[in-house]
């Protein structure tokens, strides 16, 4: 970060390259967040690297004037965690999609979540597979009909933020395509965090999977079924907001209305930092049963990998001094011809 | 530590020879690796010229005594140039019956045996599948047999260490490498030191181990086993500096040379695989010199962040094997479409599959040329020698970073694991690498091209108002802009092609060995080197009208390669697969060439490319 770094606006994010997504498709919205967030991180442009996959979502890097990386299917993470390791100062973000990042990149997710790589991962989840048009993807409902399962889906779907916590992420957040300020904010909580931030945001695919996210992105209907988290408050949702979750024993999670007895003291009270148990407990709470929750779920501090190995590769120099190529290759049992 | 050496009594024959081959074989647990190895390490320390062929298992721990789990190193040392580990061992070290019954048929006639008779009991004769006990039964005519109960030995000789007989037996590998060094009139310096620094945090193994080398060397004196002792002298190697290196020790070292010569810190991404894990291992140690490897969670990603480091304006490389280096080939098309300098190294290893995976073999040429999806050139190097493997990697590290584009190095496990003296290089003559980074915004375009070479900029992040976006959709000329134009994408097609054909003009041209013309040339590439240069010189030592010529250069080739073959009558190409770069050549210049194929995890013995010469050359 410069002193002198010039005032960076929305517009110095916007690259020269035609937005090719479907009319009304949710990833418009995302890049429009990102693009706003991004100028007001303090960080030099030049800074930025935007990593993806391939998918409707991977075409994201062409769209942001920063530096970017489209890869190739699932291995987006691999190629960012290389960005990242080579030069910890840039800050990395990748876009991704629920196919791209849970079916054939599930490995580098999982692994690069353990590293807790100090990267931004921005899951576009529209249940569905867009750009090979309209196959299931791994977060599809079970029983879903698609183009390639005409009779409904018989694969159990992964739960994304489950699957990161059974990873032990550092921070898991979620947020939805047009809930464009706490999008925002969930956004620069993930670029806050330093360590592997993974962000699943539900994003309608109107073409393939219209309607998907209907109960939580329509304004009628949302208030109704969406449980904005906020650390150290009790979780209170409703149009109203005359609902809440309580703890049944220390296990079980219940919908309760306040009032006749039930009041705020009486509700769970959103810990960030809490054990992975607790946050896989809500990454599985789901509708129709519960609310879901939007928010960030689990923050807690970790070491990251690039800071690790910068640190190691500096207490072995400071060890045995900076290395010199005449003494690495003369050495060991060397005898000389005369 | 002193050697006994110098009390030795002068009565018995000291015989000069020029050269030898020793061959170690016991089982897997029996540390016949150390042994060889510590064996090397003292022949390099006398100055011989030597190299080595360690020939193990690909199971851990088989079953102990069995065929399975028989484990080898053969080192030839002279006191004259040599390239390959020898043909026929003139001695053998048989630690049981299953290692006999494998090894002894390599050795050559009247040749030295030595057997540990105390592993020779009725069940261990089982095990290794004979029926009658081959000490007893004529088997072992025709060779100059001495048994030894290797085991009794060494448990009188450590009685006084107090240690459990299992420790105890652990060391008979010792007592065996004490008989050897008598026999060649070794010190025993080098392998007493090794020994102190190697368990310097257990004492007690210390002295049993240097307990049991000085007993077996005790044991030859006082009992006049060896009737003769033999010397080795010196090798006349060219005057310089020597160290002993393996193959992949080699490489190592010339990527980090690489990283110095062009100021680019070293990243390496790599899974493990036999037998290229060493160079992951050696890797890690050289934090000091920047260097960061990246134990990815598979092939692919090892790959991936590799390319991801490129991008950030590292020197990438990534590590392998065959196997490996199948699936890696997805993100080397993305390599060439993105023009980013990485390094691949494959040490190939028998396949397909799994295959023998500590065997050696050269069939991934063809891998390495056309293994991607589409047209995707790949500048393919192979190295000759375990030395030569410092120059190749250097060398591809040059070609990756001036030239923008992957580049493949193809070794193999007998170059990986075998060793050979190094003379050390002058470090001043490598020279500088310097690869084309932009930071110039004015006019910048990320496929705007050097016209001469074709090579784009490299514009790494964190350099101002150079921010672009590259990946695998084709690109348009220039602008590096997604394009879907048709012909521009036959025109990138030939760009990325002439590229790669563009670095034949900074590559020297094939100097052929021996003469510029002639009956026959033997072409060959890799590993070979050994066993043809040794051929050809002696087929020329007998008057026969033959050259060679040993590519590094695989892609593109050396320009005056075709003019150079068609300046000979017969091609004759030696190879561990069953013809790969026979098929180049013939499909590249529809030059006739003649095959000579050997696919059995195996070198070539010398032997067997004479015969293929001098039946061309007299015929």
């Amino acid at each position: 970060m410069s002193d002198s770094a010039p005032v960076l606006m929305k517009k110095d994010f916007v690259s020269d390259q035609e937005v090719r997504w479907c009319p009304g498709c949710g990833d418009y919205a995302i890049l429009s967040a990102v693009q706003q967030v991004f100028p007001t991180l303090g960080i030099p442009r030049e800074n930025f690297v935007v990593v993806s996959g391939i998918g409707c979502s991977s075409r994201f890097p062409y769209y942001v004037n920063t530096y970017g990386f489209h890869g190739i299917h699932g291995r987006a993470p691999s190629i960012a965690t290389g960005v990242k390791i080579a030069n910890p100062e840039l800050s990395v973000w990748i876009a991704t999609g629920d196919g791209d990042a849970l079916s054939i990149g599930g490995n580098h997710l999982i692994h690069t979540i353990r590293r807790n790589v100090d990267l931004n991962i921005l899951l576009f989840d529209n249940r569905i597979y867009g750009l090979t048009k309209g196959q299931y993807s791994p977060t599809s409902e079970y029983g879903k009909k698609t183009k390639s399962t005409p009779f409904g889906s018989v694969d159990r779907p992964f739960n994304p933020l489950s699957l990161a916590l059974g990873a032990n992420a550092s921070f898991v957040a979620r947020s939805v395509d047009v809930f464009a300020p706490h999008l925002k904010e969930t956004l620069l909580d993930a670029h806050n965090h330093k360590g592997t931030a993974f962000v699943q945001i539900f994003q309608n695919c109107n073409i393939f999977n219209d309607h998907a996210f209907d109960e939580f992105r329509e304004k009628q209907l949302r208030d109704d079924n969406v449980l904005v988290l906020k650390h150290g408050e009790p979780m209170i949702f409703g149009k109203n907001r005359d609902r809440g979750i309580r703890l049944v024993g220390c296990r079980h999670p219940e919908v309760v209305e306040l009032g006749d007895g039930i009041t705020e003291k009486d509700l769970l009270v959103h810990d960030e930092t809490a054990s992975v148990a607790y946050a896989t407990m809500l990454a599985h709470m789901e509708p129709p049963e519960y609310p879901m929750p939007l928010g960030v779920i689990r923050r807690v501090e970790a070491p990251s990998l690039e800071r690790a190995i910068q640190d190691q590769l500096q207490e072995v120099t400071d060890l045995k001094g900076p290395g010199k190529l005449e003494e690495l290759i003369y050495a060991g049992d060397i005898w000389t011809v005369s | 530590m002193e050697a006994p050496a110098k009390s030795k009594p002068p009565a018995r024959s000291v015989e000069k020879l020029e050269r030898v081959v020793i061959r170690f074989a016991g089982d897997s647990g029996d540390g016949m690796q150390l042994t060889g190895s510590q064996f090397t390490a003292t022949t390099a320390a006398v100055g011989n010229d030597l190299a080595t062929l360690p020939d193990y298992p690909a199971e851990i721990r088989a079953p102990v005594g069995t065929l399975a789990g028989v484990s080898g190193y053969q080192i030839n040392f002279s006191s004259e140039d040599i390239f390959t580990p020898g043909d026929a061992p003139d001695v053998l070290v048989a630690m049981n019956p299953a290692a006999l019954k494998t090894n002894l048929r390599d050795l050559r006639p009247n040749g030295l045996l030595i057997v540990n008779t105390d592993a020779f009991k009725k069940s261990d004769l089982k095990k290794a599948g004979y029926e009658v006990n081959p000490l007893e039964d004529g088997t072992l005519d025709g060779y100059r047999t001495i048994p030894v109960e290797l085991t009794r030995l060494t448990r009188t000789a450590l009685l006084e260490t107090g240690l459990p007989t299992r420790a105890v037996d652990r060391c008979k590998n010792f007592f065996a490498l004490g008989m050897m060094y008598y026999l060649y009139n070794r010190t025993l310096d080098v392998s007493m030191n090794w020994i102190e620094e190697k368990f310097s945090d257990k004492p007690d193994i210390v002295q049993a181990n240097q307990l049991a080398l000085k007993a077996g060397y005790a044991f030859c004196e006082a009992t006049e086993v060896f009737q003769t002792t033999y010397e080795v002298p010196a090798a006349r190697l060219a005057p310089g500096t020597y160290r002993n290196v393996n193959g992949n020790q080699a490489l190592a070292l010339g990527f980090v040379a690489a990283s110095m010569k062009s100021g680019l810190p070293l990243f390496q991404g790599s899974y493990p695989i036999t037998p290229a894990s060493e160079i992951l291992h050696e890797l890690s140690g050289y934090k000091n010199y920047g260097v960061v490897t990246f134990q990815a969670e598979d092939e692919i990603s090892a790959i991936g962040a590799t390319i991801g480091a490129a991008f950030a304006g590292k020197l990438g490389i990534t590590t392998t094997s065959g196997p490996g280096l199948s699936l890696k080939q997805e993100f080397l098309g993305l390599a060439v479409m993105v023009e980013l300098p990485i390094v691949v190294v494959n040490v190939q290893r028998g396949g397909p599959s799994t295959g023998l995976p500590t065997k050696t073999e050269q069939s991934d040429l063809l891998q390495a040329m056309f293994g991607r999806h589409s047209e995707s050139p790949c500048i393919v190097l192979a190295a000759r020698s375990p030395a030569d493997c410092f120059d190749t990697a250097f060398e591809a590290s040059r070609l990756a970073l001036t030239h923008m584009t992957p580049v493949i190095v193809l070794t193999d496990g007998f170059l990986a694991n075998g060793a050979e003296p190094w003379r050390l290089p002058d470090l001043e003559a490598l020279g500088r690498i310097e690869a084309p980074f932009r930071t110039d915004p004015e006019g910048f375009q990320p496929y705007a091209r050097d016209p001469k070479t074709l090579v784009r900029p490299w514009a790494i992040p964190g350099t101002p108002g150079l921010e672009h976006r590259v990946g695998g959709l084709e690109k348009a000329e220039g602008s590096g802009n997604v394009s879907y134009d048709s012909v521009n994408h036959e025109r990138m097609i030939h760009i990325r092609e002439r590229k790669v054909d563009a670095v034949a003009d900074d590559i020297p041209l094939a100097e052929p060995t021996g003469d510029s013309q002639g009956k026959l040339l033997v072409l060959g590439w890799g590993s070979t080197f050994g066993a043809i240069n040794g051929a050809v010189r002696r087929a020329r030592a007998d008057g026969l009208d033959v050259s060679m010529v040993h590519l590094r250069h695989l892609n593109p080739f050396p320009r005056n390669l075709e003019e150079l073959m068609k300046r000979f009558e017969r091609i004759l190409v030696p190879e561990n697969n069953t013809g790969q770069l026979a098929f180049l050549i013939q499909g590249r210049f529809l030059q006739e060439v003649t095959r000579l194929n050997k696919v059995q995890g195996q070198p070539f013995k010398e032997s067997e490319i004479l015969d293929a010469i001098t039946e061309i050359a007299q015929g």
